[in-house]
């Protein structure tokens, strides 16, 4: 495969954007990975318009129904019913817009705060940056999902704290990698001819020096995206995240964990989605890696 | 050495303090009055209250209180569970060796399959074993292990009723258990049938646990293979002539290892995550289960020092992993 130079050829925004896609497309898996990921998108946007039936609408006449292709299975129903004949299809399609939802917002809080704490922590050193790398050394200490769970069951079970505990406990490792990006460009000619010039902090740490620290963050981001997603699923099994009636995977999952073995697809399903939404994602990040940092081995 | 032993003993300790700053503050910053929580249901007169209060020492200094907690602690009081009233250290003792077996034979597993898929993926770069070898890691490593437990619950206790669904051994058998560890102890306690009882039960969730650090281990393993693999002294070893099993063996899963054994010290937090929910799945008697059976409890007292007590293991394993990352990498120890 070519080698990319270390710093990307002077250009044009778009020449860059023409030499990463050129690079992202090469990786199929990760190429599958992001057509999933669209299609995932899509669905999500328009799940009030492709799923059959109301998410929480309950038919007592089809409890536990099967998929249609097995024996008392009907396509009213085409993934069957949960115990309390509630529709699977409809309820997975609505679980798209949840862990979306948690991705993108578990991924935006802890990015912004890890960019800004980073910078500062980078930007500033001495006392600052020693307080704030501890402060992150000691939330690392913890096993991530252990930590989250003790931060929900202070704030209280529901998904909007679980996103919270999430972001708070995978926020560290975007300030790090900041950090240790800002000590690796601060004192280049580049920033140096800014200074010269006058650029007075703010516009050093945020418009001269992060731009340049951005690749690294945006496959951590993939990798956080689909950490949270498995978080809040794991939450939600545990009882600790999305409550009940909530269409959320890792809640269907936990609600459907004494019927493992009288009905597999109320467990299979929801875990299934998971996967697949993970795996996809994290195809995208591999390709991503490969395609916006050469100085990682591809392979 | 010495010196380099001490620096990363120094650098423990800020953040063994801020762990038990964390701990300190976990069960300040819960909505309502602590001895009202402790009280639990009941609720209490005034003059309990009030004695409660100051037995508890809550009518200090938040300061003052932070220092006789850690007083208590380095003295090992780490307070007593609200429900079964015993030390939370002794009920973590007690409990811990069922998480440290199931950890145990994940991790061996781990590495058992782990480093030679990655060592043949990298050597057969591009062929349909790295293929699909990567592509499996890349499932495992996407793994909602909750779920994955599930299904092979289905699988092998439902269809096909190899393995039991829950537990540590089958209620048959009974036995002291001197070292805490079910397969020793079953060995020990000489009764027929304990030790397959016992095997069968802690497979399972050794597979589920291992799942997500094979998955990583794998892939490490491979990409650390093809980096050493392009390196001059490799390339000097097969052109002096070496058998290519000496150059693989010796030249260069070797170096090739020590990025792996960092990535192996880097699981510990990974399968202390993973044993929450392992164990709450297959009701599996650990530490995890305590844990997540005490958030809901409220038995706060076990959570913060459960915290604590979890994430001094973290930190120390991970310490240990350093100073052997700088015993077998010299480069480091010299920094």
């Amino acid at each position: 495969m070519a080698v990319m130079t270390q710093a990307p050829a002077p250009g044009t925004r778009r020449q860059m954007l023409a030499e990463f896609w050129f690079y992202f497309r090469a990786n199929r898996g990760a190429l599958y990975g992001l057509y999933f990921f669209i299609a995932l998108v899509l669905v999500a946007l328009l799940a009030p318009l492709l799923a059959p039936h109301d998410p929480i609408l309950q038919d007592r006449t089809a409890l536990l129904t099967p998929p249609f292709w097995q024996e008392g299975g009907t396509t009213a129903y085409l993934l069957g019913t949960d115990a309390v004949g509630r529709d699977i299809l409809s309820r997975l399609i609505f679980g798209a817009r949840y862990s979306l939802f948690i991705g993108v917002v578990v991924v935006s809080i802890s990015l912004i705060g890890g960019i800004v704490l980073g910078l500062v922590a980078g930007f500033f050193g001495g006392w600052i940056d020693m307080v704030i790398m501890r402060v992150m050394d000691v939330i690392l200490a913890f096993p991530s999902l252990l930590l989250a769970l003790v931060l929900v069951a202070v704030l209280g079970p529901g998904l909007t704290n679980a996103m919270i505990a999430i972001a708070i406990v995978s926020q560290p490792h975007f300030a790090r990698l900041t950090r240790a990006s800002v000590l690796g460009e601060k004192n280049r000619e580049y920033v140096m001819a800014a200074r010269v010039a006058g650029a007075g902090r703010m516009r050093l740490m945020f418009r001269t020096i992060l731009p340049n620290c951005l690749a690294p963050l945006i496959v951590q981001a993939t990798l956080s995206f689909s950490g949270a997603i498995l978080d809040a699923a794991a939450l939600g099994f545990l009882g600790m995240g999305a409550q009940p009636p909530t269409p959320e995977w890792g809640t269907m999952l936990a609600e459907a964990r004494e019927f493992i073995l009288r009905a597999w697809w109320v467990v299979t399903l929801p875990g299934l989605a998971i996967l697949v939404t993970v795996l996809a994602i994290n195809l995208m990040g591999d390709g991503l890696r490969d395609a916006l940092d050469p100085k990682l081995k591809r392979s | 050495m010495i010196k380099f032993i001490l620096g990363r003993l120094a650098y423990l300790i800020p953040t063994f303090i801020g762990i038990t700053i964390v701990a300190f503050g976990f069960v300040r910053i819960l909505p309502g009055d602590p001895v009202l929580l402790m009280a639990g249901e009941r609720g209490m007169t005034p003059e309990h209250y009030q004695d409660m209060m100051q037995r508890l020492g809550f009518d200090r200094p938040i300061w003052a209180q932070y220092l006789e907690y850690l007083w208590k602690l380095l003295h090992g009081d780490f307070g007593n569970s609200i429900v079964t009233k015993q030390p939370v250290l002794s009920d973590f003792l007690a409990l811990f060796p069922a998480t440290l077996e199931l950890a145990i034979c994940a991790i061996v597993i781990a590495m058992l399959v782990g480093v030679p898929v990655g060592v043949l993926a990298a050597l057969k770069r591009g062929s349909w074993f790295d293929q699909v070898t990567m592509t499996v890691a890349l499932i495992g490593y996407s793994m909602p292990i909750f779920w994955w437990g599930l299904l092979l619950i289905i699988l092998f206790s439902g269809v096909l009723g190899w393995t039991p669904v829950s537990g540590r051994i089958s209620l048959l058998y009974y036995f002291p258990a001197p070292t805490g560890f079910m397969l020793i102890d079953s060995l020990l306690s000489g009764q027929k049938g304990a030790f397959s009882s016992a095997a069968s039960h802690l497979v399972l969730p050794s597979i589920v646990l291992a799942t997500i650090p094979l998955a990583v281990i794998a892939r490490q393993t491979r990409s650390a293979m093809l980096e050493v693999l392009g390196e001059d002294y490799v390339r000097t070893a097969r052109a002096k002539g070496l058998s290519p099993g000496r150059v693989v063996g010796v030249h260069a899963l070797r170096n090739a290892m020590i990025p792996v054994i960092t990535t192996i010290g880097l699981q510990v937090g990974v399968l202390m995550a993973g044993a929450i929910l392992t164990e709450s799945i297959f009701s599996w008697p650990g530490i995890g289960k305590w844990m997540v059976d005490s958030i809901s409890r409220r038995d706060y007292p076990v959570v913060q020092s459960g915290l604590l007590l979890i994430a001094g293991i973290v930190m120390i394993v991970n310490l240990v992993v350093d100073l052997l990352y700088g015993l077998i990498n010299p480069r480091i120890r010299h920094r």
